[in-house]
């Protein structure tokens, strides 16, 4: 009985071991190929750890022209994607849970509806649309789809309800204006499901793929993984320049990912079908 | 009285206007527009504007269901869904085990579980461009570090993205590194609601932990395994960055070795100008989801267990 506890327990952690090498081996080899001179990756047998290390890979991709602006971009739209997404998701929510109209629950149903919506349906008129606003090409076009997310609504509604009518009501009596209660009341008391959503928000518009591959259409204004893309057609075997674009592009989430660990724990599963 | 301040449409307006205007400038329009170019042979070469003449446009262009007709008799378009079908049987299978296992993994009442919570989600917090570049490199034959540790073992590892038998398969190896720790963590939240005290008592029978894990965890997960299977099924119809990036030499991979739907749908619209066909297109994938979908759901009671 002893013995086959024993066996359990080595077992697991095999197996738990062997999965995770599974996950992080890619990002340590990312990371070994960026610190290798161009020589050092056609060596066989190849070095797992760079002999010679050098920064050489990071300075050359940062001389690119692109490179800096395209992380700015980035960042550009990452903050525009959570400050437009949480201010009209929230308020949205604060209808939706708080008002009564008519029609609120038609109109919420068919919020939750358009989750079914797959993005390869919606790319090629979005950019009709946004070409009639004259936004294709600006990061705008990356931006303003962020203002209708129904998860984010159906997301932020759950969290509303939770919260007692009384509270409004004592802001009525003071005198507070429903606008007053809703950023001075609502959205303080929703701070960790506003939180979670920002990561969401701020991941989705960082990494996005489909969307600024075909809405932006001048080197200026790609973002990171755009740039990244294009890089690898004419780089096409300079992996030391290629890991430190996509080092460069990870960072940033990873250092989120372990400061707000308990957010993510929460409700990224909402956010479940691409696009 | 308060009460008498939250009521009305009126009240609600502003407050549902962002989201409204986002949802019809962005979801409910290109859905119409989606629809009615899908019956047109717009090329992409005139110009079309949508609020000054787009109905006229639409007229004027109109091919009825030939767009629809044309796709369904090409052999391209077949091949293109026989590509998607063979990801799905490679990808669903082992995404469902490697899942499963990092979710029982973390979920298990042992001591520094945290650590494998955190290492198995950072494929998922990487971007589609960059994991691709990193498989790329990890699958490049000669001086990539896979095909080095086979040949370590005294194997010669395949020519991987760059074979046709291969391409594929190497595309559902990185899609499962991107993709496990996503979807273990939906099952994680299915198992944390497993009431323990089931596990108490079968272990008051004593009963093994394989018996528990076949008569208790499975039954009881079924659902949120046919949640994690539905909606992986989804995306992987939709599969596209991956193969965009990992074989963007030639037409899609080796011989077209990876040409999937949406990647279909990309070049058709934005690089061979087939505006309509590739509207087209997306209606015949979405349809196709559709029934899958709708499939499985009517399957959902033979292997669902409710009775919790």
């Amino acid at each position: 009985m002893m013995f086959k506890k024993h066996i359990n327990t080595v077992l697991y952690h095999v197996v738990a071991i062997l999965l995770g090498v599974m996950a992080i081996v890619p990002f340590l080899w990312m990371l070994s190929t960026s610190l290798k001179s161009s020589g050092a990756l056609l060596v066989i047998p190849i070095e797992w750890i760079p002999k010679e290390p050098t920064f050489f890979a990071y300075k050359r991709l940062f001389a690119l022209t692109g490179i800096v602006r395209s992380i700015g971009n980035s960042l550009v739209v990452s903050t525009g994607a959570v400050v437009v997404g949480l201010l009209s998701s929230s308020m949205a929510a604060f209808a939706f849970s708080k008002i009564r109209f008519k029609g609120s629950g038609f109109l919420f149903m068919m919020f939750i509806a358009s989750m079914m919506l797959p993005s390869h349906v919606i790319f090629i008129p979005l950019y009709l649309i946004m070409n009639d606003l004259h936004l294709v090409d600006t990061l705008f076009a990356l931006i303003l789809p962020y203002s209708f997310k129904a998860f984010a609504v159906f997301m932020l509604r759950q969290q509303m309800m939770g919260i007692p009518d009384a509270y409004l009501d004592a802001a009525a009596i003071d005198g507070a204006s429903l606008y007053r209660s809703f950023f001075t009341i609502f959205l303080p008391l929703c701070k960790t499901a506003l939180a979670t959503l920002a990561i969401i928000l701020a991941m989705d518009a960082w990494n996005d793929y489909l969307m600024p591959l075909v809405l932006m259409t001048s080197t200026k204004n790609y973002t990171l993984p755009i740039i990244l893309n294009a890089l690898s057609g004419q780089f096409k075997t300079s992996y030391d320049l290629l890991m430190a674009g996509a080092l460069i592009s990870v960072i940033p989430l990873l250092i989120i990912y372990i400061a707000a660990q308990r957010y993510f724990a929460s409700g990224l599963q909402v956010g479940g079908v691409k696009g | 009285m308060s009460i008498q301040g939250r009521r009305g449409l009126r009240v609600a307006l502003p407050f549902l206007l962002p989201s409204l205007l986002g949802a019809a400038l962005f979801a409910i329009l290109p859905i119409i527009i989606s629809l009615l170019l899908s019956i047109t042979s717009w090329t992409g070469m005139s110009k079309v504007k949508i609020t000054d003449g787009f109905l006229r446009f639409v007229a004027e262009h109109s091919v009825g269901w030939d767009n629809f007709a044309a796709i369904l008799s090409d052999q391209e378009f077949w091949r293109a869904l026989s590509h998607n079908l063979y990801f799905i049987v490679l990808y669903l299978p082992l995404m469902l085990l490697f899942s499963l296992t990092c979710a029982l993994i973390i979920n298990a009442p042992k001591r520094g579980t945290g650590i494998y919570r955190v290492v198995y989600y950072l494929p998922v917090l990487t971007s589609w461009v960059a994991g691709s570049l990193i498989w790329k490199w990890l699958l490049s034959p000669v001086y990539g570090p896979i095909n080095n540790f086979l040949s370590f073992f005294g194997i010669e590892g395949p020519l991987w993205l760059q074979s046709e038998v291969w391409a594929m398969p190497s595309i559902v190896i990185a899609s499962i590194w991107k993709d496990m720790g996503f979807y273990a963590m939906v099952i994680l939240g299915g198992l944390k609601s497993i009431n323990i005290e089931y596990y108490e008592a079968a272990r008051i029978d004593g009963a093994s932990p394989l018996q528990m894990f076949q008569r208790i965890t499975l039954p009881l997960l079924s659902s949120v395994l046919f949640y994690v299977t539905m909606l992986s099924m989804i995306n992987a119809f939709q599969l596209f960055p991956q193969v965009m990036v990992m074989t963007k030499e030639g037409n899609a991979g080796p011989n077209g070795a990876t040409m999937v739907m949406v990647e279909r749908i990309y070049k058709y619209a934005f690089r061979y100008g087939k505006m309509g066909y590739a509207a087209a297109y997306s209606w015949i994938l979405f349809v196709i989801i559709m029934a899958f979908t709708y499939i499985q759901k009517r399957g959902e009671k033979r292997w669902v267990n409710y009775d919790v």
